[in-house]
């Protein structure tokens, strides 16, 4: 199973990582995001398995695709956006962190607006 | 997929801060500050890479286009 192997590498990196921030803090914010993106590569295949079970199950389930995408794009993008501002708070500089937060939540907010719509276009055409 | 590239950032990482060591022991400062430059600029190199194929996934797996 892969936990082990991303249990390990991850251990390994954590040693190594403590090695070389007491000498090099800047390689350690970069070793610590390559680790990051290395486990990530690791489960992105049953990340992809899961995404489409979830298609094929709204597409059975009659939901418009449309909002199903939305959904996945804000997943996606509140995705980035963690892995940006926990780089940034890797790094110590939580007010930059704070800022691509922000920025990712406004993005969200945007792609959020067309399903509100749909829903005040629903319950007024109920009352 | 890229193990290898954690234990080749982590040799980077590992040479340059016990050669910069070295060279502040031998008087060449300037030599230790270039020295950590060209590996910091090595692994950004790797890390820029690895970074464009995570947002080339996130891309195509959530058509965040």
């Amino acid at each position: 199973m892969e936990i082990f192997q991303v249990v390990g590498l991850a251990v390994v990196s954590v040693v190594v990582l403590l090695v070389i921030r007491r000498h090099r803090p800047e390689m350690a914010v970069l070793l610590a995001l390559v680790v990051g993106l290395v486990i990530f590569f690791m489960v992105a295949q049953r990340l992809l398995a899961v995404l489409e079970f979830l298609r094929d199950l709204a597409a059975r389930a009659g939901v418009d695709s449309l909002y199903l995408n939305i959904i996945l794009k804000i997943v996606g993008i509140a995705y980035i956006t963690e892995i940006g501002a926990q780089v940034c708070r890797d790094a110590q500089e939580t007010s930059v962190a704070a800022k691509v937060e922000l920025a990712g939540k406004l993005l969200i907010l945007v792609l959020a607006v067309p399903i509100v719509m749909a829903i005040v276009e629903a319950v007024l055409r109920v009352l | 997929m890229g193990m290898d590239l954690v234990f080749k950032i982590a040799f980077i990482g590992i040479v340059v801060s016990i050669l910069s060591i070295v060279l502040k022991q031998a008087e060449r400062e300037e030599w230790a500050q270039m020295l950590t430059l060209a590996g910091v600029v090595a692994v950004l190199m790797i890390v820029a890479e690895m970074v464009l194929e995570l947002f080339q996934a996130v891309r195509t797996m959530f058509q965040l286009y």
